[in-house]
């Protein structure tokens, strides 16, 4: 049965996890993304699923990397302060291949700083937060609906490629209310478990860059490891050539595949002299800043990035390598600013209109900026 | 059309639940677009606390209330803080039981407001016995007086919204609110 609600972005979310076969929650209560954790305590023990409030989010991170082991398909939800004390499980995650889905309702930052209000601040922590090389995918919603999309998506893209999948939203998105339709047949990748035969490896790469797990209990004989591990899982930490073969295959399997896990849209730019370039809430007012500014027979256009991590090139060079001017608006000082400018290159003049305080930039404050672009 | 609507008191008075209820009714039973935000501070009750709610015939984009049309203050800090928003020729509601409409005289004068007085705190005492269904029959007034959303997405958006087993009073303090203006 299709389902119309009116609900927060947060609970669309939970509500999405749970569509995706999300049977397990762990973690500990942050701004703005608690509701998140509320909605899930109170349904998913009516779905045969568990929801433990941990001590923190270290603890947090390490119970559904736990719980992914253990054969359900897990998530947490925090904002900045919590991502930041996630980190080294988050690479332990990556290192061992295990799906597991986070959620950051992302907040003013850095520290504490400001719980209630919104910001865009931990995107390169999602891509660099743990030490080392691995190579992230992030989604961020526009909206409610999209909210409850892209955490379906994250499970999915976290069964296919074995690894932690990032939801970056932000306060506005996770706090506000908006209709969404749940469909009754939505895209499910359920958890593949591999044949018990003789010559299973757990870290090798069969589809997709890696392997179907098994799950504690199945009775297989494996090692599950953080060091560096040969396909067995067995630590080889001293051979230069496994280190190289492992940390390859873990980069590759979502770089090799970026043509199926990237996602932008566009509109109005094939003749646009600025693009606006932005993700999550401001691409709200940057569609708006658009509409406003084609009526005003200003050639705008914009373009919204799903998939942050990994990051879009080729499809943004694609849209924008015309435009002379590219406008990136975000709610932080500069992030995603050097990737978009690292893509285009030298094709176009990439500015950045980064917000922070708290506030949505509005659909004017976009235009006031195109308007000195266009001055220059 | 986009039609933007601030309501502001206190936190615990439930402006968050009434503008809930407009988005719902708008967007489940008007058949419109609308899309609910929400600010307030770190505290639990007693706070600042301020519900916008945008309503369109078309996809809402910007969610966010830059100039209200419609302002409905329920406590006399968030009037005066809120009024030089409203637009010129806006519609404002105030509660007169909690706040003093002469303090902000001069600004209504200046903006040609249409000003309308709905004492919501009185009526859900004195009518329904309940001092905290304040915010619905503040509901009910802001549903008479600007129809942005009909009588009957209301009740059905009031009935989903509020807790089981007290429908009927809300109901009740949403037509006691609908009564109050002429």
């Amino acid at each position: 049965m299709v389902e119309e609600l009116f609900i927060q972005g947060n609970e669309a979310c939970a509500k999405g996890a749970i569509a995706a076969g999300c049977r397990f929650f762990a973690g500990y209560p942050i701004t703005p993304s608690t509701e998140v954790a509320e909605t899930l305590a109170r349904e998913l023990p009516k779905v045969g699923g568990s929801f433990v409030q941990m001590e923190d989010e270290i603890a947090s991170a390490g119970a559904i990397i736990g719980g992914s082991w253990g054969g359900t398909k897990s998530m947490t939800a925090t904002s900045g302060p919590g991502i930041s004390l996630m980190q080294e499980n988050i690479g332990y995650a990556f290192m061992s291949e295990t799906p597991i889905v986070i959620v950051d309702v992302q907040r003013g930052s850095p520290s504490t700083a400001q719980p209630t209000m919104a910001a865009q601040g931990d995107m390169m922590q999602a891509r660099w937060g743990s030490h080392g090389d691995y190579e992230p995918i992030a989604l961020s919603p526009s909206s409610v609906q999209e909210f409850f999309d892209f955490t379906v998506k994250a499970f999915n893209l976290a069964e296919q490629y074995r690894c932690p999948v990032f939801v970056m939203a932000d306060e506005v998105i996770g706090h506000m209310r908006e209709k969404i339709v749940i469909e009754d047949d939505i895209e499910i990748v359920p958890r593949k478990r591999p044949e018990k035969t003789d010559d299973y490896l757990p870290f090798e790469n069969i589809e997709n860059g890696t392997t179907p797990m098994p799950a504690f209990g199945d009775g297989f004989n494996i090692h599950v490891t953080g060091l560096t591990h040969d396909e067995r899982g067995y630590p080889d930490t001293n051979d230069p050539e496994t280190h190289d073969k492992l940390i390859q295959r873990i980069c590759d399997k979502v770089l090799n595949n970026k043509d199926k896990i990237c996602s932008v849209r566009s509109e109005n730019c094939e003749d646009a002299d600025i693009i606006i370039v932005s993700y999550g809430a401001p691409v709200r007012s940057a569609i708006e800043a658009v509409n406003k500014a084609r009526a005003n027979n200003q050639k705008v256009g914009y373009v919204k990035i799903d998939t942050p991590w990994p990051f879009p090139d080729e499809q943004l060079r694609e849209i924008a390598g015309n435009a002379s001017d590219v406008l990136v608006v975000e709610m932080n000082l500069g992030q995603m600013y050097y990737e978009v400018d690292r893509a285009l290159k030298k094709d176009a003049n990439v500015h950045l209109m980064g917000v922070i305080g708290g506030l949505l930039p509005t659909p004017d404050e976009i235009l006031e900026k195109i308007e000195k672009i266009g001055g220059n | 059309m986009r039609t933007e609507i601030r309501i502001c008191g206190f936190g615990g008075q439930g402006i968050i639940l009434a503008g809930i209820i407009l988005g719902k009714s708008a967007c489940l039973f008007d058949g419109k677009e609308a899309v609910q935000t929400q600010s307030y501070g770190p505290e639990a009750r007693g706070g600042a606390s301020k519900c916008e709610v945008v309503i369109s015939d078309t996809a809402v984009d910007y969610p966010k209330v830059q100039s209200p049309d419609i302002l409905i203050a329920m406590s006399n800090e968030a009037l005066i803080k809120y009024i030089v928003d409203l637009k010129d020729d806006g519609t404002l509601i105030v509660d007169p039981g909690t706040t003093d409409v002469e303090d902000v005289r001069d600004y209504i004068e200046e903006h040609n407001i249409k000003v309308f007085e709905a004492p919501a705190t009185k009526t859900a005492s004195d009518e329904i016995g309940l001092k905290i269904v304040a915010n619905i029959v503040m509901v009910g007034a802001i549903t008479k007086i600007t129809k942005v959303i009909s009588k009957e997405a209301a009740i059905k958006a009031i009935e989903a919204s509020v807790p089981k087993g007290t429908e009927e009073k809300n109901i009740a303090a949403f037509e006691a609110g609908y009564a109050l203006i002429e």
